[in-house]
């Protein structure tokens, strides 16, 4: 416990930057995956092909073979971003895979009466997706998407060997400091990500409650 | 029961010596030798891994000259192999039955802990926080912490008083990595492994790599050109030999076996056989710290 308190700093400051790295990440994933989604279901060939072809490569390879391939494959063409940049880059492209599918399972549920009807009154593929369809899908896949970012507050973690120096990287140091106090470490440092979990969690029933449809 | 564990006693001894015959046969290899008939206190663990004739020894697989993991012979090879082979052969156990296990940083005290490895031979710094949870006997070799840095730059980055600033990349959990961040202000970049460092430092999105001296110069003898280890060390590292906490006796046995390969030339011949390669002298041994 001492050990936690004297080092609480540190941990903190890790903490900031698996948060920032959740948040940037999050948001972003949840932007492309939409959009995946709507790709997924859209009248245009190309685009349905291209946005299955993703969600089958991304979501069936392994988030480190994502990190390896930006953080070391983008130096190879010239491009070199922070290694926050990388790890935040890496994150929202695994991340959005499954937010596509979760937002499409939603588009699905929604009776195909509503699009129909919203075609008959002459509205455009975007006008009905995004202003009848969408709205009603989104709501209830809430459930889905919180999930989703859950483990991706968790995946943040992977950051820590791909030169990002977030909450696991301190928890790293601290237990080679202080190897008698490995077990305060972790679960202290555990209560910090399961903190950051449960926000999401009851944000995420808060939204549900707030935006249930009813049917 | 008895006779057919005698039996099998017997064919290990005779299987060790034949082997150890072989050995000597053989002119570019420097094995170790493999002890013979050597008694160990009952109940002692030198004599359960007799007894076994099988050792776990938990090394590093991506240092090279140090514990590396040749991925052309797929043999491990460097001073820290070096001194494991002797240690095991000491115990009366042929190089063929040592069981290598990857350790990294992070992992050594854990591994130590639930016997998942006998004893460790990982680049491993004798602290005394390590030495309250796990024993460490020697040291077998000091280094220092050191920078590597690309060939052009090493004007630039001369010590560690240039770092203010720098992406300086180590190991997830290193000591290295810390001090570079708390003493000279340098910004950490962690990597599991110092292969990817080097990495990195050669595609420029970071502008060193800072562990101990003896790994730094096994990456720059196999890049000459690119890479250089720039600055005198920076910290003392004392390189031991992790095994099971508490273990009085192992410990003895473990200062005895070095003392032993400190006198009578072995010792020189593991280094100059690994990190002698790129060059450097075999320093004089160092002294090993009495066990308690």
């Amino acid at each position: 416990m001492d050990v936690l308190l004297a080092n609480l700093d540190g941990i903190l400051a890790g903490f900031r930057t698996t948060l920032s790295m959740f948040a940037i990440s999050g948001l972003m994933s949840l932007i492309l995956g939409t959009v995946l989604a709507a790709m997924r279901v859209s009248p245009i060939p190309i685009l349905r092909a291209t946005g299955t072809g993703y969600v089958t490569v991304i979501r069936n390879t392994p988030l480190v073979v994502m990190f390896v391939l930006i953080v070391f494959g983008l130096p190879e063409v010239g491009i070199r971003p922070s290694f926050f940049v990388r790890a935040v880059l890496a994150l929202t492209l695994y991340t959005a895979a499954f937010v596509c599918e979760a937002v499409r399972s939603g588009i699905n549920a929604v009776q195909p009466g509503q699009a129909e009807a919203a075609r008959s009154l002459g509205m455009t593929f975007g006008q009905t997706l995004g202003l009848i369809v969408l709205p009603q899908a989104l709501r209830s896949v809430v459930p889905p998407l919180v999930s989703i970012l859950i483990a991706l507050t968790k995946n943040t973690a992977v950051a820590e060997v791909f030169g990002v120096t977030d909450a696991a990287y301190e928890l790293h140091n601290l237990i080679r400091d202080h190897p008698q106090a490995v077990y305060a470490l972790f679960f202290g440092v555990a209560a910090g990500y399961i903190a950051i979990t449960l926000t999401i969690a009851g944000l995420g029933r808060l939204l549900e409650r707030r935006l249930v449809v009813i049917r | 029961m008895r006779l057919r564990r005698t039996f099998a006693l017997a064919t290990a001894t005779v299987l060790a010596l034949g082997l150890a015959a072989c050995g000597g046969d053989d002119d570019d290899t420097s094995a170790p030798p493999v002890a013979t008939g050597t008694q160990f206190p009952a109940g002692s663990t030198m004599a359960a891994l007799n007894t076994a004739q099988s050792i776990k020894i938990g090394v590093k697989y991506d240092q090279p000259g140090v514990g590396f993991l040749n991925p052309e012979t797929n043999e491990n090879e460097g001073l820290d192999i070096e001194i494991a082979k002797i240690v095991a052969g000491a115990l009366g156990i042929p190089e063929d039955k040592i069981e290598w296990v990857e350790t990294v940083s992070a992992n050594r005290e854990p591994f130590l802990q639930a016997g998942t490895v006998d004893i460790v031979v990982a680049s491993y710094s004798i602290t005394d926080e390590r030495r309250e949870v796990v024993g460490q006997a020697g040291p077998y070799y000091l280094t220092g912490q050191q920078l590597l840095v690309r060939e052009a730059d090493k004007d630039r980055i001369t010590g560690p008083d240039q770092l203010s600033g720098i992406k300086v990349c180590s190991v997830t959990g290193s000591t290295s990595i810390e001090r570079v961040e708390q003493d000279y202000g340098a910004q950490p970049v962690p990597f599991a492994t110092y292969t990817e460092c080097v990495q990195q430092l050669l595609n420029n999105s970071v502008d060193a790599v800072t562990t101990d001296g003896s790994i730094l110069l096994g990456y720059a003898a196999q890049q000459p050109d690119d890479l250089e280890v720039v600055g005198d060390a920076f910290s003392e590292e004392r390189y031991g030999i992790g095994y099971k906490h508490a273990d009085t006796a192992m410990c003895e046995f473990l200062n005895e076996t070095l003392t032993k390969a400190f006198t009578d030339g072995t010792w020189k011949t593991a280094f100059d056989n690994t990190l002698g390669q790129s060059g450097a002298e075999a320093p004089q041994p160092p002294t090993l710290d009495p066990c308690t």
